[in-house]
């Protein structure tokens, strides 16, 4: 699309917040590489929705701070932060009957403001957002007829709308089966080589983060265990470190990327 | 080079204004329609032409009577408290993402009414005094529920149980003071009960007029907002809303316009909480219900009115004819959001 996009830079200092009064993350320092796609993985309750939250003022730091090329976002106006960086939040709300197209234009609202009316530019954006999620067929139906796999990808057009240079998604693929799990994964993929989009995503699935992430960010007990390159953060000592648990990384066949194979107590050979 | 699926999507979105266009117009003129109705018919009917002079300030033997001083404060104030009543009550509805959070079942309403009576009652108290105190109130009672609801956010169910018990509990404080006071009146039992508009005077219209302008404004201002946050706090927040601080200031402004139409006519029953739905099933949920709502809000109570004068039996307040029809609704939402657990 726009191939001169500036690149932001996002990056955490110091972070540490949590909710009541436990801090969950503790002084975690995170860059994300501009432009490419980043996976933050971990166990459950390690951190990573928190962290992702942060990193998108839905929770403000208790020390340290969250850089939008360089600047705190807890002090930018939120309207301004919308128009660089998008979230796509777990479970997000969709009104009762509402149509997909109008769902989607809700994406617009960081361009507009009380004087501004809509317009063509705001048509466009949406028009290409509901193509780049094949959701064109979709436009007139309601929201709530569709399935679970549709439902996601309408959302992530609404995201698409917003026309972020950023955009953070918390488990973008929980409750979908593994083919939309793969939709959705390839359409974030398209997002990211076509527009120069910078995707953050947390995800469950470690062997989709590999397969489909540039750069992989492990969390455990609220700190950056290890981040890099897939390569580099899939080994059996990190697994260990941040799962708890005994594994064996091999070359995944079909992307060339790392694998991980678990290794529980039974159906082990040689055993 | 136009796309066709962009001509498809623009085409369609304009139909949907066009659509959301006539139903505000088509409601714009039922409100017109009734209020001179109400000018026109009482007890006795006053043809048209004589309604218009009188409205012109012509003193007309009999008609300057019933028509300027008897049917035009009554369709005023009817006017005023249905648009607050509306308004504020689809408010409620949208933010708190629950047709069962309005202020009329969560108790905002009822310490509006507390308020008033205690302040003219007890205080002696009237005029725009009544409806500062009742302001206060239902702020305090609007932020006594969500104090007591509060557990890591605010969670709706939890609120509007919260506000049920509340609003009981504001009912017979009502009920305590009408009881204890010195000059037992029906008319007046009723009105902080149930509301009324009966007895209206065109004076009384000043204050809930202020409050529509600034509390109205502030909240047609925040619309998209609103909007925004109907699909829930995180998007909101994602979109570029300030979430906290928008809540704040929508919540102040719609409990201010609650409670200066309740320090006049009473807690109309049923008006806040009927009016949202009822325009959300009409205009869709693409476009945003306010004006809709507020616009059925002037509607129920204008006919509402009418028929507790004119179609039944015996006078009827209006509160009662539009709490006969709102509590099979709350009985219906209620058997609903057990199955389904919707939002509005």
């Amino acid at each position: 699309m726009n191939s001169a996009m500036p690149e932001h830079t996002l990056e955490a200092h110091g972070l540490s917040t949590g909710y009541g009064t436990d801090n969950i993350l503790h002084d975690l320092d995170l860059t994300v590489p501009p432009g490419r796609i980043t996976a933050i993985v971990g166990a459950n309750a390690c951190g990573k929705s928190t962290l992702l939250r942060a990193m998108s003022r839905l929770l403000a730091p208790r020390e340290g701070q969250v850089l939008l090329d360089g600047k705190s976002i807890h002090r930018m106006s939120a309207r301004l932060l919308a128009r660089t960086m998008g979230l796509l939040p777990q479970s997000p709300i969709a009104p009762e009957g509402i149509a997909v197209a109008d769902l989607v234009s809700r994406g617009r609202h960081p361009h507009q403001n009380l004087f501004s009316r809509w317009t063509r530019k705001d048509d466009e954006a949406v028009d290409a957002a509901l193509t780049a999620t094949r959701t064109t067929e979709l436009a007139e139906r309601p929201v709530d007829e569709l399935s679970g796999g549709q439902r996601q990808r309408v959302w992530i057009a609404m995201a698409l709308a917003q026309e972020t240079d950023i955009l953070l998604l918390d488990e973008p693929t929980t409750f979908l089966d593994i083919s939309h799990q793969i939709d959705v994964l390839d359409l974030l993929t398209d997002l990211n080589r076509e527009r120069g989009t910078t995707v953050v995503m947390v995800l469950h699935d470690l062997n989709l983060a590999a397969r489909y992430a540039d750069h992989l960010v492990a969390i455990a007990k609220g700190r950056v265990h290890v981040s890099g390159s897939p390569e580099e953060v899939l080994t059996q000592q990190n697994i260990r470190a941040v799962f708890g648990l005994e594994s064996q990384i091999i070359t995944d066949p079909v992307s060339g990327r790392p694998m991980m194979l678990p290794i529980g107590r039974y159906r082990v050979l040689g055993c | 080079m136009v796309s066709t699926s962009l001509q498809t999507l623009i085409a369609n979105r304009r139909r949907r204004q066009r659509r959301y266009r006539s139903v505000v117009s088509i409601l714009a003129l039922l409100v017109v329609a009734l209020f001179a109705l109400s000018l026109a018919i009482g007890q006795t009917v006053t043809p048209p032409l004589e309604v218009i002079r009188v409205l012109l300030g012509e003193q007309i033997g009999g008609a300057s009577f019933t028509v300027g001083q008897l049917r035009l404060p009554r369709a005023v104030m009817s006017v005023l408290a249905g648009l607050s009543f509306g308004l504020g009550g689809v408010t409620f509805q949208l933010m708190l993402r629950n047709p069962l959070a309005s202020p009329d079942i969560i108790g905002i309403t009822s310490g509006a009414s507390a308020a008033a009576v205690f302040a003219i009652i007890v205080l002696s108290l009237n005029g725009p005094f009544v409806s500062i105190i009742a302001v206060v109130a239902g702020l305090g009672v609007s932020m006594l529920v969500c104090g007591l609801s509060f557990r890591n956010g605010v969670a709706g169910t939890r609120l509007i149980l919260v506000g049920i018990g509340i609003s009981a509990m504001l009912e017979s404080i009502i009920a305590y003071i009408l009881s204890s006071a010195p000059a037992w009146n029906l008319q007046e039992a009723m009105r902080w009960l149930t509301g009324s508009v009966n007895g209206a005077q065109l004076g009384q219209a000043i204050p809930l007029l202020a409050s529509l302008a600034v509390f109205g404004g502030l909240l047609l201002s925040r619309s998209r907002d609103l909007e925004a946050l109907r699909l829930g706090d995180d998007m909101a927040s994602a979109l570029g809303v300030g979430v906290a601080r928008t809540r704040m200031l929508i919540m102040v402004a719609a409990v201010g316009m609650i409670a200066s139409a309740t320090a006049v006519s009473g807690p109309i029953a049923f008006v806040a909480f009927l009016s949202g739905p009822i325009a959300a099933r009409i205009v869709g949920s693409s476009s945003s219900p306010l004006v809709p709502a507020a616009l059925i809000g002037a509607v129920l109570v204008l006919a509402g009115d009418f028929a507790g004068q004119f179609l039944l039996p015996s006078r009827y307040p209006v509160g009662v004819v539009t709490g006969a029809l709102g509590a099979p609704y709350l009985i219906y939402l209620i058997v609903r959001v057990n199955r389904t657990g919707s939002a509005l």
